[in-house]
């Protein structure tokens, strides 16, 4: 009686610790890789911290001459902020229509399809080579089909007015990943919805706007908020396609970080304007969910619901 | 639905006006890349090269390591997708299949970690790296997938909580012991989504151009990536070898892509329900 006991007690005890050992190597990871280094960069960012040489504690020193005594923190950040504006919106909604052109059942689309991902698993550098390319002003070749448009080309890397836009296109360049994902949502929507309206009298611009948008409104929501993250972060194609020029009009925030960090060293002063960044995001994805109870269509939370209660019934 | 011939004339045009701005950057990647010197300096651009030279591609290739940045690029790639595979569904499973305190928190902390800007811990890490010794090594681009990536656990998990709890349980009765079960039952079925995560890393990895920007100084010790930005940043002018690696590298990649488009169209859906 006792040994049994002393069994399952045991076994219970095995199979208590048997979950922690599966999720181990992410809690190393996580401690190691993650909440150190989180932790050790808001330390950082109190101290005056040069890359060779002793430390200082200066309080909120780095905040204060962030926001008070350096320019270059607002050009920055307003240059970004209107990247993002212009990339999100412009990014989405090209991605929406890519989207929905391949749904549409014609002869050939897995190929359009393949070709409007494809450039989406290029590196960052092959894309700023190959858009370098393209974009220079006395060689490339898309002023010169321009020209022939009776269009002329602006000096697209030169121009501070032009070098933000070439991002911009740039960056476009890889909207295949958000297309696959409005797409997988347009399509798992289900025909009968369509059929039924188009016996109401429906047209297809009108299926479109009391359909397919209130039911990928979640999937929306979603795009938006990893696109406004990627574009405020936005460094490799500033880095290899401007340098942040012409006249630092494309000096992004990610690159005022990286260069305060590793080309004038001041480690501390990098962690405040990281920190910086981090909390505006963190304000900014609790904005945008907020928001989302008056535009993310109902039914999916319905059905949302529904999914949740079947996974407490497997528990 | 009737497709008439003036609706399918409209939608070939719009696609292949898309398909323009996608595909002809590629196209005039390898026109230039097969130019003479003299072609790529004329104007008006030549869209045809007299006599396309195939050997630019091997001139360029032996202009600079470029095998040694392949190999290292390699050597980083498969380690981490092997890293990412056995950790994440270690993991997924852990988060999928049991019950423990504290899960829920642990969870939502592994999903927060995906919101972390990236320059916030470059700076402690590189120190650590540093401290480690490991700066201008390989390792802080490899050893870190061996402890998972949030957005891998979170897709193989999604994939794991979809299969009925008999299963385990009929094997328990059985008397497997539960890394067994893992082992024998489970990741058999996780094929798939463990291809996606392997196609996803590949792609993600090889064309990851600032974790080596930082941790590596050497030359011998540069990825493909690093290795083609540093070459176009010192012969600025040298564009067709520049051109004709730049094809180089995003072949490794396209040719991943070709063979799992399946699991990629069908994997990103499942990332986001």
């Amino acid at each position: 009686m006792f040994t049994k006991k002393n069994k399952q007690k045991k076994f219970t005890l095995v199979r208590k610790r048997v979950p922690f050992l599966f999720i181990l190597p992410w809690i190393i990871g996580f401690i190691v890789f993650t909440l150190g280094p989180l932790a050790f960069s808001l330390i950082m960012s109190l101290f005056d911290w040069p890359i060779a040489g002793e430390a200082k504690f200066i309080g909120f020193d780095n905040f204060i001459k962030m926001f008070t005594a350096d320019p270059q923190f607002y050009d920055s950040l307003s240059i970004t902020l209107k990247f993002a504006l212009i990339f999100v919106p412009l990014n989405l909604l090209v991605a929406l229509v890519l989207a929905l052109l391949i749904t549409q059942p014609i002869k050939g689309i897995k190929i359009f399809r393949t070709i409007f991902y494809l450039p989406a698993v290029v590196s960052g550098v092959a894309v700023s080579i190959i858009w370098g390319w393209m974009f220079n002003s006395e060689y490339g070749v898309l002023n010169y089909i321009l020209s022939l448009l009776g269009i002329e080309g602006p000096n697209w890397l030169i121009d501070p007015k032009w070098a933000i836009v070439t991002i911009v296109i740039a960056s476009a360049w890889g909207v295949g990943t958000m297309m696959l994902i409005f797409y997988t949502d347009i399509k798992g929507i289900p025909n009968e919805m369509y059929e039924a309206a188009a016996i109401d009298g429906a047209g297809p611009i009108r299926q479109f706007i009391s359909i397919t948008i209130p039911t990928i409104t979640p999937t929306i929501l979603f795009n938006v908020i990893t696109s406004v993250i990627a574009a405020l972060q936005q460094l490799t194609l500033v880095l290899l396609l401007t340098g942040g020029g012409p006249l630092k009009s494309t000096y992004f925030y990610g690159l005022f970080v990286y260069n305060n960090a590793f080309k004038h060293h001041e480690l501390g002063y990098a962690s405040a304007n990281a920190w910086f960044m981090f909390i505006i995001i963190l304000l900014l994805t609790m904005l945008i969910f907020k928001s989302s109870s008056a535009w993310v269509f109902y039914e999916a939370e319905v059905k949302k619901e529904k999914k949740e209660k079947k996974g407490g019934k497997r528990k | 639905m009737k497709m008439t011939r003036k609706y399918k004339f409209i939608m070939y045009s719009i696609l292949v006006l898309f398909s323009l701005y996608f595909l002809f950057p590629f196209i005039w990647a390898l026109i230039t890349a097969l130019k003479s010197e003299m072609e790529v300096f004329s104007f008006p651009p030549k869209f045809i090269p007299d006599i396309p030279l195939f050997s630019n591609f091997m001139d360029a290739w032996n202009s600079q390591p470029f095998g040694t940045y392949f190999k290292n690029s390699m050597i980083v790639t498969v380690l981490t997708t092997i890293g990412q595979l056995i950790s994440c569904s270690l993991v997924a499973y852990g988060f999928a299949r049991y019950e423990f305190k504290y899960k829920n928190l642990l969870f939502m902390l592994l999903l927060s970690t995906m919101m972390i800007p990236w320059d916030v811990t470059m700076i402690p890490l590189y120190m650590e790296f540093n401290m480690f010794g490991w700066i201008n090594t390989l390792k802080p681009l490899i050893v870190p997938a061996f402890f998972g990536s949030a957005y891998n656990i979170f897709l193989l998990r999604q994939f794991l909580m979809n299969i009925p709890k008999d299963l385990e349980n009929a094997a328990r009765i059985d008397g497997a012991n539960e890394f067994q079960i893992f082992y024998k039952i489970f990741l058999p079925i996780m094929k798939a989504p463990l291809t996606l995560i392997a196609v996803l890393n590949i792609i993600l990895v090889w064309n990851d151009y600032l974790g080596p920007l930082i941790y590596l100084n050497d030359q011998s010790k540069y990825t493909m990536a690093l290795g083609l930005a540093s070459f176009q940043g010192v012969h600025e002018l040298q564009i067709i070898p520049i051109m004709a690696m730049t094809l180089v590298m995003i072949i490794p990649p396209v040719i991943v892509f070709a063979f799992a488009q399946k699991y990629i169209v069908e994997g990103i859906s499942g990332s986001i329900k």
